[in-house]
């Protein structure tokens, strides 16, 4: 997830990368990783990064970074349960993935190009 | 077609949810949205959140999801369902560039398992559970794409990439492009979506053509392009050969 500074508010952390923090750590499934020195409704990102091993890009000419999806594991997925994937249609307006909780879902993936 | 088979799987509690990955968001993926006219879910993905949530390395490819929410598959190729008619080899025009001439060449060369695929599919959604292709969590995750530290980083570099694009800083766009595919060296995604924002030509196939300018060839930014690469590659392996 693209990051306009080092701070960046739990809500939007949860949103962009899945993962939940929750009293003893950064959550997904089962897994629980503990962190350091966080406190509030915000996260120190470089500490975040460290703790839970994420990688931290950053282009310094233009106060800029992202932050990379986890390892754990050394697997895309650390759980079968699936990320709650929320994604804007043409319009613009946002579908959530658990929305068809009761259905089989094929999320197919195509690119124009 | 999938719009066919969902028509179909429909009243078995099956929903298709398609996903445009595409750095130009909506506006890239709105011509081919508009002319399929789903009844099903149709989303944009800008920011490839498929590759870092569920290891989606090339198009077209699934994730199947159960009644829980449960991944049963992790993503896979996914090819197109298989029909009887014998293939017909599109005629091209004879002043087709040489360019797009190779690259059906070698397009004709990729191999998919859609007999195996598109049995499994049916089976899963007629079976549910009780189907031997849905996985259970631990081959699910085991069958996950592996990650490492370069590749997660990888993927870092790309959504940096992606937000160039979006103010209009190409050189910083493909700076972070190239450390993307350099890391991430198994996603034809990253380097088919770089390329493509290179286009070359007008119309439909502009951001097809994947490759140099053949008046300006030292001016491409890339390492590799899509006729190089899969030569180098081997057709054979553009897709992961499917596993039951």
């Amino acid at each position: 997830m693209l990051l306009k500074s080092l701070t960046l508010p739990v809500a939007e952390f949860e949103q962009g990368t899945g993962w939940k923090i929750k009293p003893e750590g950064a959550c997904k499934g089962d897994i629980c990783i503990p962190l350091r020195g966080q406190s509030g409704d915000t996260l120190d990102v470089e500490l975040l990064a460290r703790d839970m091993g994420l990688p931290l890009a950053s282009e310094a000419s233009e106060q800029c970074w992202a932050l990379g999806p986890d390892t754990v594991g050394g697997k895309t997925l650390a759980t079968a349960i699936a990320p709650d994937l929320t994604l804007p249609d043409l319009d613009g307006n946002l579908f959530t993935l658990s929305s068809l909780k009761g259905k089989k879902v094929l999320v197919y993936a195509w690119a124009p190009y | 077609m999938w719009q066919a088979l969902r028509e179909e799987y429909a009243p078995q509690g099956f929903e298709l949810i398609t996903v445009g990955m595409d750095t130009l968001g909506a506006e890239g993926c709105r011509a081919a949205i508009e002319a399929a006219s789903p009844t099903h879910p149709a989303l944009i993905d800008k920011h490839h959140v498929l590759a870092d949530l569920f290891g989606v390395v090339n198009i077209p490819s699934s994730i199947w999801i159960d009644e829980d929410g449960m991944i049963v598959r992790p993503a896979e190729a996914a090819p197109p369902p298989p029909t009887d008619a014998a293939p017909v080899a599109a005629q091209m025009p004879e002043n087709t560039p040489k360019r797009l001439k190779e690259m059906r060449a070698e397009a004709m060369q990729i191999t998919t398992n859609a007999a195996d695929y598109h049995a499994a599919l049916r089976d899963w959604v007629t079976r549910g559970k009780d189907s031997t292709f849905a996985m259970d969590n631990e081959t699910v995750i085991a069958r996950s794409r592996p990650r490492n530290a370069d590749q997660a980083m990888g993927h870092a570099h790309f959504e940096l990439a992606t937000h160039f694009v979006t103010v209009g800083k190409r050189d910083l766009a493909v700076k972070h492009f190239r450390a993307a595919h350099e890391l991430v060296p198994d996603s034809w995604n990253f380097r088919r979506q770089a390329w493509s924002l290179e286009p070359v030509g007008d119309g439909p196939m502009a951001r097809f053509w994947q490759g140099p300018r053949p008046d300006a060839e030292a001016e491409w930014p890339y390492e590799g392009d899509w006729v190089t690469d899969i030569k180098r590659e081997g057709a054979e392996n553009y897709y992961d050969a499917w596993q039951p």
